[in-house]
């Protein structure tokens, strides 16, 4: 079981909360030119290695808020975690 | 080769078994090869015995990071089906239950293909009209398909709860005859020990470092046992696909994650299906050690572990309790997990690359074991002949640019959801 902590309510149980995928998958600009390569990758295209992995979770059975969360792919261990609006680092 | 037969048997108990050849040898990797098969699963395995037997191709060596079968083809749960709806997958696995059909004497060595029949069941009236639509389409496409109504169920598995006031009752099922299971292990050995016989190089305890790549072309792999000059390069490897195409600066629409499955004690005879619940994910069989094998649900985040996570094996384990409560009386004997090269349609790839000699064979989600036989075949024939099959060109890469996805459960790309 994983203990995932969240930013705003304290150190709780991977029950409460939900998986959302790849944090540093970033939309293209909006208004602007994409190219077809740029869109496949936002869309389909992920890097999903073995190690350090930033993702999305949100704390659905408890504050509801999106966070990021950055874990190892192989260990499971937690380095940190942010709130969804803070960049890493 | 020594060939697998009651007589040979015989011979060999005189000898007290100790004379029986080895199923493959050991060899050193050679410094060039026609083609490099990258994974000694099922699906590479396949294609290195195809790549030979059709079309001739034997200068093949297979690159194993640890040992032959130790991947999913040994960690699965052995179903075998072709129930699908869209075009593309059903004929894509209905040629492969024909090769399933006669794989034993084809291979000369027993994978004990069961067919059994797979039912999924039905939970609402709505599911009924969804099974018909499918078994219609299945139909369509020259596959067994019989849409069952509660009794005819309860006929078959008496066993499942039937009681009227459950979350989930049981309305129907979709039922495919030919549908089954076989021993895993035994179709990786099978494929081995023919390929093996017929020129193969099967090397076992090697990783792939690194690919020589120039002009767009491949022109050889850097192991962790020296380098090994290439025309032709096969990737086989699931859920360690995203490492190598890191290796080759590309980027897949395929994500990793942990699935997980788990066995029972073995109990007597009593359930001779493989059966699906209709009101979430989880199949059950019974091995004929008498064991229930069991599976559902990926643990729901990006993963290499190779071994699962509590909050998923109970969820699991409750819709199965749900479905058969006497499941509720059995230990467990043991849990396992696999990693799953999950594509963000539901649909493998077997393809050509940009790179000239790369060929990729990716994607399977939850559907690998089933399609080793018909993998292996038009892999090899896309890497023979340079070009995709009929029955692999829907698998195509360049569906995700165009738009052709072949989204079966209509999931979209969040590949974690079940």
């Amino acid at each position: 079981m994983l203990h995932i902590k969240c930013p705003h309510c304290g150190m709780r149980s991977q029950n409460e909360f939900s998986y959302g995928g790849d944090a540093t998958v970033k939309r293209p600009k909006l208004n602007k030119e994409v190219s077809d390569q740029d869109w496949d990758n936002f869309i389909y295209n992920r890097k999903s290695l073995r190690g350090k992995h930033l993702e999305l979770w949100q704390h659905l059975s408890g504050c509801r808020q999106w966070i990021k969360v950055e874990r190892d792919t192989a260990t499971h261990e937690i380095f940190k975690t942010m709130k969804a609006n803070e960049d890493e680092l | 080769m020594q060939k697998y037969s009651v007589f040979n048997l015989i011979k060999n108990a005189f000898s007290n078994h100790e004379n029986w050849d080895l199923a493959w040898k050991d060899p050193t990797p050679k410094k060039e090869y026609d083609v490099v098969i990258i994974g000694g699963g099922g699906h590479g395995l396949a294609t290195a015995y195809y790549l030979a037997k059709e079309h001739n191709i034997t200068n093949v060596a297979i690159i194993e990071k640890g040992w032959i079968g130790g991947g999913n083809v040994g960690r699965n749960t052995t179903i075998i089906r072709s129930n699908y709806m869209y075009d593309d997958n059903a004929l894509f696995s209905e040629f492969g239950m024909d090769l399933w059909r006669r794989m034993s004497q084809d291979l000369n060595y027993n994978v004990m293909f069961s067919p059994r029949g797979i039912i999924n069941l039905a939970h609402s009236d709505a599911q009924m009209n969804v099974y018909a639509r499918r078994g219609n389409s299945m139909r369509l496409n020259g596959i067994d398909a019989v849409l069952l109504n509660r009794e005819q169920v309860k006929e078959i598995i008496p066993m499942a709860d039937f009681s009227e006031n459950v979350r989930f009752p049981i309305f129907g099922g979709l039922m495919q005859p030919s549908a089954g299971t076989a021993r895993h292990d035994a179709v990786a050995w099978g494929y081995a020990r023919q390929a093996d016989s017929m020129g193969v190089d099967i090397i076992q305890n090697c990783e792939v470092t690194g690919f020589d790549v120039s002009g767009g072309k491949v022109k050889g792999i850097r192991t962790s046992r020296g380098d090994i000059k290439v025309k032709k390069i096969g990737l086989c490897v699931a859920g360690s696909t995203n490492i190598l195409a890191e290796k080759l600066n590309m980027r897949l629409p395929i994500e990793t994650h942990l699935l997980q499955a788990c066995v029972s004690e073995p109990v007597k005879p009593v359930l001779d299906r493989v059966v699906t619940f209709g009101a979430g994910h989880f199949y059950i069989s019974q091995s004929d050690k008498g064991e229930m094998v069991m599976g559902g649900d990926l643990d729901g985040y990006n993963s290499y572990s190779q071994r699962g996570n509590m909050p998923t094996l109970q969820h699991v384990l409750t819709e199965g309790i749900a479905m058969m409560p006497f499941l509720s009386k059995l230990k467990m004997l043991r849990t396992w997990g696999g990693i799953m090269d999950m594509s963000m349609d539901g649909s493998p790839i077997i393809d050509k690359t940009h790179i000239e000699g790369l060929y990729l064979n990716c994607g399977w989600c939850y559907g690998g074991f089933k399609a080793t036989p018909a993998s292996g075949w038009t892999f090899a024939y896309t890497i023979a002949q340079d070009r995709a099959h009929e029955l692999n060109a829907g698998y195509n890469l360049n569906r995700f640019n165009t738009g052709h996805l072949l989204d079966e459960k209509g999931l979209g790309t969040k590949t974690w959801i079940s």
